[in-house]
């Protein structure tokens, strides 16, 4: 088994994540990747009080992530590694290159961002570095729940909301 | 005769709040002092911001949100780090509301809710 998916999603582990994919997909572990949430136990108790017991959850940094990398793709169970912003999932795709698609599943409205999608709004500094990782060899797509259509970063660009 | 009627903060996923609160005014009638918040397209600090407002709102200390693992209870529970005396209340339904409303002890309000799921037919 591998790592299923790799999702950008503001709100990290959360309903859409845990019933829309854990279930379906049968996700047995999630890897949390973020550096502020890795130190602080409060905000792990939270998660994990939310998620049922048979998914695990893996608190790690971007650094911790990157090195047992090869250890969550050897796991026998379904996997789903989440960061809750685009720049740490650039970082830990920039340091783990075996990692080839990325999924944005839910990025929320803020100030000086633009909805492109119903689920997805972007800075133009977002926008940029999401082309970056696409120019590195990435492949970026969105798509909220399993039953969504996948849709292609050039798509979500070209959106207004609308779709 | 009016019961005395308590206000709170409903959060959940898309509509559910305005719906679940809909449907208590036509139980009960309006005048309830329950107030709805969605999640719909929010980042997680402006959950926690809608639900901030919607409490300070209502002067209520007490929150119930539609899923354990839902983005709505997850901000409910940063919240009662600084809010004194939060209280939420996750998997809410109508029959919790509805005894909310009309008076009832948390406590009480939660058993009550919990007695009332029932699976009716199914045999033969």
């Amino acid at each position: 088994m591998t790592l299923e998916l790799l999702r950008i999603d503001d709100r990290l582990i959360h309903g859409q994540v845990v019933v829309g994919w854990g279930q379906p997909c049968e996700i047995g572990f999630f890897v949390l990747v973020d550096d502020a949430i890795a130190a602080a136990e409060w905000e792990q108790e939270l998660y994990c009080m939310g998620t049922p017991p048979e998914m695990a959850i893996e608190f790690v940094t971007v650094e911790q992530a990157v090195r047992q990398l090869a250890q969550y793709q050897a796991d026998s169970r379904v996997g789903m590694l989440l960061t809750g912003d685009i720049e740490t999932m650039d970082r830990l795709t920039a340091a783990a290159p075996s990692l080839r698609q990325v999924t944005i599943g839910g990025l929320h409205m803020r100030p000086g961002r633009v909805q492109r999608m119903r689920y997805v709004f972007l800075s133009p500094e977002e926008e940029a570095r999401l082309r970056a990782m696409v120019a590195r060899g990435l492949s970026v797509v969105a798509q909220d729940v399993p039953s969504a259509p996948v849709t292609s970063l050039d798509e979500v660009l070209r959106g207004d909301g609308s779709a | 005769m009016m019961n005395e009627r308590r206000s709170a903060v409903v959060a959940g996923h898309g509509r559910f709040a305005e719906g679940i609160i809909s449907a208590v005014a036509q139980v009960m009638g309006e005048g309830h002092g329950l107030v709805a918040v969605t999640n719909a397209d929010r980042t997680p600090e402006g959950i926690e911001q809608s639900i901030r407002e919607a409490l300070e709102r209502t002067g209520s200390t007490v929150l119930f949100t539609d899923l354990p693992a839902g983005s709505c209870t997850f901000a409910g529970a940063r919240l009662a780090r600084s809010i004194p005396g939060l209280q939420v209340i996750t998997g809410v339904s109508l029959p919790m509301l509805l005894s909310y409303v009309a008076g009832g002890a948390l406590e009480k309000v939660i058993e009550q809710a919990q007695a009332g799921i029932r699976l009716l037919g199914g045999e033969g």
